[in-house]
């Protein structure tokens, strides 16, 4: 591939680090404050930076959904925005759910269903599917599935997952089952 | 014994890493902290061969941060021999070295390591590492290239050996089925992409947390290959973020984490991008020719199985993927062969039920054929063909309940209401069809080590350096344990992926319920004679008399007199009065040497319904029933668990999963999960899984067969069976995409 | 992923004052599709300008009686918003058959239209490629091309545009509505994006420095009938082989006036007004929308891989016409 003497100029000149900036992450509920340069992605600000390593990385390319978190109470891909870009905005990780001991009612479902088995999409399942129950948009076992396609199991769980999902929305009065 | 409370094999039990899972807690090779830890990223071959013929790193070292840029100019003096580089899972060959030299022998190949403070510029670095290659014309495809193909030295299961006289069973034959199957390679992709950390402590000792499937081969790699003792290195995996195979084989990450650190000085993190989650091994291509004939009642009187597989230029890869064509039914004609075609690409890799699912998806949809042409149902068609002896050895089974899976089964599924007209079934455009197939996968037991350690607060620490990728194996092995000893569940801890544990086999092969279960069962066993031994010297109380492990039931947290239940003592009684601190053991277990002369497989039978899009050929799998002969069940939350990702792998097998290898670039070119696809959430319906009973004390003290792979195998060929029921179009090429359809 | 410094506007304007200073700058919204072509190398702003917080966050109703998407409502939120529920379902329907629902709550509406192909070779910068590094070659050509054009190809480009949103803003006659240094401009949609002629590295007509404030929807929103039909390698979570907006007002059963733009198969939603204008006044059954699928895919050609999608085309846009028409079942 032929680079243009422009495009080789830019990237010579460009060969130095962004400079960083204080970021302040607001993270299950609590303030962190962070010196980043804006290269860093959410996900890895949340594993690397603050060592919330319960958010996982499966692709880094908003292709997997195991990097989910709680934006504002909306699920995000946290590979696919900047750390610097959620400054101010509420996150909540996995690490952030449970109640000290007491686990969230979809955490206790995905236990009781065994909706996983190597665990490496569940935290970014967990999240997802408290982010569906949010939006309310899921009507029945259809739209479940369809509302949950953006977190891929390889191993396979998503009978159980459902099987969760819906558990925990009969016990709020969902009419989203059957 | 059936109602104490501490009976916990064959009943469901829920994960006891659950809530490490579902908090976040549980920490994968990427997640172990280090101070000063520094992180590589990989610099990875834009071409499949050639040779390299400048690397210039001066910009990616003047960025700050940079600590090294390392290619094969400037890595260590290594081991030299190729045997100190074959792991446990290594193919005969020459072992890939990374940074070996400068020619490169697969697209993707890693020829360089930015090593920087953080994980930016480190990627940032990477980016700017110029690369010149002079490249050669590559080879990477095995099609229209069979005439090529040879027979490897070795095969890593039993060479396939004929029996009888296939030429001949095919003149009797009345009726006659001759096709080519096919199917792409596919990688295991799981959702942890590969990682190693690697900690440096300051007596240079190295502590490892790698994404393996076996800690010790990891451990053995890069003690072999970097010239260190065992006490130097420890690997550690508690958990394993999926793996399916990928994990069997040390992966490139872990050698260029391990020698960056030893140069460095530093502990190092090296995580592969999904990207180059395709530039290793992977499940081989295959070209499969089938020939079957039988009377025109259907019994066979011949079947041909011919495999031609891909491999790479350095390693002869094999997998078992013909011989069940030898034992799955009675036929007294049978040829077999499989050859491999070498490509410029890196070796293969055992994926979920390695050959076993490729295989039977060609002989299963032979049959399928078959079927159709003799005019028979095709589950009648495999009853006319059963077979209580495995033919290729001439041994029994040491049990097969596959009858069993046929019937219930077809009961379950309602395979009688399958009209047996090809697209005969329809509701308006939509098409529907029913398949079934037979799936079948060798059981193993592999030695295997287990240290048990009772506590005086009745608290009992299991150990065993195998894995847990997903399998459930923290839970089963806690279930045995507890069992065993009579102990609550809370009671038992059990520790594995760690080498300084005892010694366990690759988790691969659906083995390790039944190697690493029983050796869990005999340490315990070995702590119920320790404690027994301790009894024996009582001289009163409620166990005085006691002279043999027969008369006492361990159960509910107590040893109990048999003959008088209302004589019991708790464990650390036991331990007080005897002035024990401690009791442990720590037992080995081998296969027993009966098993040689039985064959011993799981089975299954699954039973399939599509709904084909007639005008689209868009399908959708509405009900899968898997039937499986899978010996004792430990523990059927999870093991239900574990069919139904071997279903839903079927499932990609059959429709989405090819890694598509661009040609003119010999680089698989989808190499990411949008465009390899693996199947979502809202591509699943009804699964349902049925374990039939199977009693087995052959295969090993506990009777079980392992679930890992049985799931998968059946699958692909029952759906694509169900789609020629659909839609009348055979389709011999997978995946079926929609537009083989149209 | 290169060096880039970073800039968070709160005004439009001064988004604008801040590219004019970095020329190669970039703006950034939902960052869905520029941070991951970041991350492979394929973009590679030195400067990032991020619009997010910028007050282009409702939607409105216009004086036309039509409905204004501020650029950076979250596609999500346009989907579920009451109004282009009930008045455009066609829309709603599109952008939900899109991404997941976690990308859709990031991903904005002036982003989505601004997304790149998915061309694997876009993507991969070990291989040549005309719309990343113009003049390198175009390795879809003789290369794996099963997602790629069958209609307004060039020698250049066979590139698709992967947008589902664009496919139903086409074929709903939306404007968008964009701001730069000269001013305040509309640009109807269907002229929106660019076929690849000899300049495939250019996706669309809107200059490099000016931002889209909003999209505007016209009054009519065939609420009545209307059908987006996604066919694609799974369920869900994946991009078009082929799609279909159809859009239709019906008397009885006799058509007044018909849209069909066409996804997954040109460089831009695939529109063709002599073909709606085949269907106006005649009868809506099968025959008359096979003929006009005929007319649609006049010229298509195939390049080896995707030449199933002509057919499959066809066979679409007959069932989202039927689906429209209400003749035949949503499965
Ligand atoms: C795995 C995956 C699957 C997907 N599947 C689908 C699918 O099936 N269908 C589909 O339609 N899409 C799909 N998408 C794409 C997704 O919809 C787009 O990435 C998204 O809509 C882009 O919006 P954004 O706001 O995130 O854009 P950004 O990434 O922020 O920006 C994209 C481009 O637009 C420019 N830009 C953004 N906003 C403005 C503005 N207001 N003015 C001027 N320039 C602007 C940016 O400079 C950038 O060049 C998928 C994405 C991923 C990662
Ligand atoms: S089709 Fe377009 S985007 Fe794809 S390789 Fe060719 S020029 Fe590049
Ligand atoms: S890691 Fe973010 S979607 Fe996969
Ligand atoms: S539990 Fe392993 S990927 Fe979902």
């Amino acid at each position: 591939m032929q680079k243009t003497a422009e495009k080789e100029n830019l990237e010579k000149a460009s060969v130095a680090l962004p400079p960083t900036h204080t970021v302040t992450l607001k993270v299950n509920n609590t303030e962190k404050q962070l010196q980043l340069a804006p290269w860093v992605s959410l996900l890895d600000a949340l594993r690397e930076y603050l060592g919330l390593t319960g958010t996982k990385k499966g692709c880094d390319h908003g292709q997997c959904g195991a990097c989910t978190v709680l934006v504002n109470g909306r699920r995000i891909n946290s590979c696919l925005t900047l750390a610097i870009m959620e400054e101010g905005n509420d996150i909540t990780t996995i690490e952030g759910l449970a109640k000290g001991d007491a686990l969230h009612p979809m955490q206790e479902a995905f236990i009781q269903h065994d909706a996983y088995q190597c665990g490496y999409c569940t935290p970014g399942q967990i999240c997802s599917a408290v982010g569906l129950l949010s939006e309310g948009k899921a009507k029945n076992e259809h739209d479940i599935k369809e509302l949950m396609s953006g977190n891929i199991c390889r191993c396979g769980a998503y009978t159980n997952i459902v099987a969760a999902v819906q558990d925990v929305m009969q016990q709020k009065g969902d009419p989203a089952n059957e | 014994m059936s109602n104490t409370t501490t009976n916990y094999i064959g009943k469901p039990a829920s994960r006891v890493d659950g809530r490490a899972k579902v908090t976040g807690e549980a920490k994968y090779a990427a997640e172990f902290p280090a101070p000063g830890l520094t992180y590589g990223v990989v610099v990875s071959s834009a071409v499949a061969k050639g040779t390299i013929t400048k690397i210039d790193t001066a910009a990616a070292l003047s960025l700050p941060g940079v600590l090294q840029v390392f290619t094969h100019q400037n890595r260590p003096g290594l081991a030299w021999f190729d045997k100190k580089y074959q792991d446990e899972d290594a193919p005969p060959g020459t072992p890939f070295r990374p940074l070996y030299d400068e020619k490169i022998l697969f697209s993707q190949q890693p020829i360089a390591l930015v090593v920087a403070d953080n994980f930016e510029v480190a990627r940032y670095a990477a980016s700017l590492v110029e690369i010149t290659y002079e490249t050669e014309p590559h080879i990477t495809s095995i099609k229209n290239r069979l005439h090529e193909a040879y027979t490897p030295k070795e095969y890593k299961s039993a060479e396939p050996s004929p029996r009888g006289d296939a030429e001949k069973g095919l003149a009797q034959a009345e009726i006659t089925h001759e096709a080519e199957y096919s199917h792409p390679s596919e990688h295991h992709n799981p959702m942890e992409m590969h990682a190693s950390t690697v900690v440096l402590a300051e007596d240079g000792t190295l502590t490892v947390y790698d994404k393996t499937q076996g800690v010790q081969n990891s451990q053995n790699y890069i003690t072999q290959v970097f010239g260190l003792a065992k006490e130097q290195v420890q690997v550690i995996s508690p958990f394993v973020g999926g793996a399916f195979g990928s994990g069997l084989r040390p992966q490139y990450q872990l050698f260029l984490a391990v020698m960056a650190a030893l140069e460095l000085k530093r502990s190092v993190r090296v995580v592969l991008t999904r990207q180059q989650m395709f530039s290793f091994g992977h499940r081989p291509a295959t070209i499969q020719h089938l020939v079957l004939g039988s009377t025109s009642q259907g019994a066979l009187t011949a079947v041909v199985h011919e495999g031609f597989a891909e491999t790479s230029r350095f390693e002869d890869y094999t997998e078992n993927l013909v011989n069940w064509s030898a034992m799955l039914y009675k036929c007294d004609n049978v040829q077999l062969a499989h050859k491999l075609i070498q490509m410029d690409a890196y070796t293969p890799l055992d994926m979920r039920a390695p050959g076993g699912v490729t295989g039977l998806y060609a002989l299963e949809c032979a049959m399928d054929e078959l079927a159709y042409k003799l005019d028979k149902d095709p589950l009648e068609l495999r009853l006319t063909n059963y077979t209580n002896i495995d033919l290729s050895k001439d041994n029994p089974f040491s049990s097969k309940e596959l009858k069993a899976c046929y019937q219930q089964g077809a009961e379950k599924f309602g395979w009688a209401k399958r009209n047996p007209q090809p697209r005969s079934m329809r509701e308006g455009k939509t098409l529907i069809g029913y398949g079934l197939a037979t799936g079948a996968w060798e059981v193993n037991q592999q030695k295997s080590s287990a240290k048990a350690v009772l506590s005086p607060d009745g608290q009992l620490k299991v150990t065993s350096a195998t894995a847990d990728i997903g399998t459930g194996t923290y839970t089963i092995m806690t279930q045995i344990a507890a069992e065993t000893l009579g102990l609550p569940l809370a009671n038992v801890t059990f520790k594995l992926g760690d080498t300084a544990l005892p010694q366990a086999p690759l988790q691969g092969g659906s083995w390790t319920a039944a190697s690493v279960g029983s050796a869990v069962k005999a340490a315990c066993e070995g702590i119920q004679e320790k404690l027994l031994a301790h009894i024996r010297n009582l001289k009163e109380g409620p166990l005085a008399g006691v002279q043999k492990l027969e008369e006492v039931l361990f159960a509910d947290g107590k040893i109990i007199l048999k003959s008088n239940p209302a004589q019991h003592m708790l464990l650390p009684e036991v331990m007080r009065l005897a002035g024990e601190n401690f009791i442990e053991a720590t037992v080995t277990t081998k296969p027993e040497l009966r098993q040689k002369k039985y064959s011993m497989f799981s089975h299954s039978a699954v039973f399939v319904e599509v709904l084909v899009d007639e005008d689209f050929g868009t399908i959708r799998v509405t009900r899968v029933v898997s039937a499986i002969a899978g010996g004792r069940i430990i523990n059927p939350k999870t093991a239900r668990s574990q069919i139904l990702g071997g279903i839903v792998w079927g499932m990609g097998m059959a429709l989405e999963e090819e890694s598509v290898m661009d040609q003119p670039y010999g680089r698989f070119i989808n190499h990411d999960l949008a465009e390899y696809h693996v199947p979502v959430n809202a591509d699943i319906h009804d699964l349902e899984v049925i374990f039939v009973e199977e009693d087995d004390d052959i295969v090993n003290p506990l009777g079980v067969k392992g679930l890992g792979e049985i799931g998968i195998v059946g699958t692909a060929a029952a759906i694509a069976n169900a789609v020629y029921h659909a839609t009348g179009k055979r389709v011999r090429d997978l995946p079926i995409t929609l537009d083989k359809l149209m | 992923m290169n060096s880039f410094t970073y800039f968070r506007a709160h005004e439009v304007a001064a988004a604008l004052t801040e590219k004019a200073t970095a020329p190669q700058a970039k703006f950034i919204a939902g960052g869905t599709n520029l941070t991951d072509l970041m991350k492979v190398n394929v973009e590679q702003p030195h400067h990032l300008i991020d619009i997010r917080r910028l007050p282009l966050n409702k939607i409105e109703e216009t004086e036309e009686n039509g409905l204004r998407l501020g650029a950076l409502v979250t596609n999500a939120d346009t989907a579920y918003h009451p109004l282009v529920e009930s008045r455009y379902p066609l829309l709603a329907k599109a952008i939900l058959a899109g991404a997941s629902a976690q990308l859709r709550n990031m991903a904005t509406n002036g982003g989505n239209p601004l997304q790149r192909t998915r061309c694997y070779y876009f993507y991969d910068t070990a291989t040549a490629c005309n719309k990343r590094e113009p003049g390198s070659g175009c390795s879809a050509l003789n290369g794996y091309n099963r997602i790629h054009a069958i209609l307004g190809t060039s020698e250049h480009c066979i590139a698709v545009h992967p947008s589902d949103m664009a496919v139903a803003l086409t074929a709903l006659d939306a404007k968008v509505n964009v701001t730069g240094p000269q001013g305040e401009r509309v640009i109807p949609f269907p002229e929106f994006h660019r076929l690849p002629g000899d300049t495939p590295n250019i996706d669309t007509n809107l200059s490099p420095d000016e931002i889209i404030t909003a999209i505007d929807l016209p009054t009519k929103g065939f609420a009545e009938n209307n059908a987006y039909l996604k066919l694609r390698d799974r369920t869900s979570y994946a991009f078009a082989l082929v799609s279909v907006a159809a859009a239709l007002e019906l008397e009885g059963n006799i058509i007044k006036e018909a849209r069909i733009a066409l996804g997954g198969v040109a460089h831009k939603p695939w529109r063709k007004p002599e073909a709606e204008a085949q269907l106006v006044g005649k009868e809506a059954n099968p025959e008359n929308f096979a003929q006009v699928a005929e007319t649609l895919l006049a010229g298509a050609q195939g390049f080896g891989h995707n030449n199933f999608k002509i057919e499959l085309a066809k066979r679409a846009i007959v069932r989202a016409l039927l689906q429209a028409a209400k003749m035949e079942e949503i499965s």
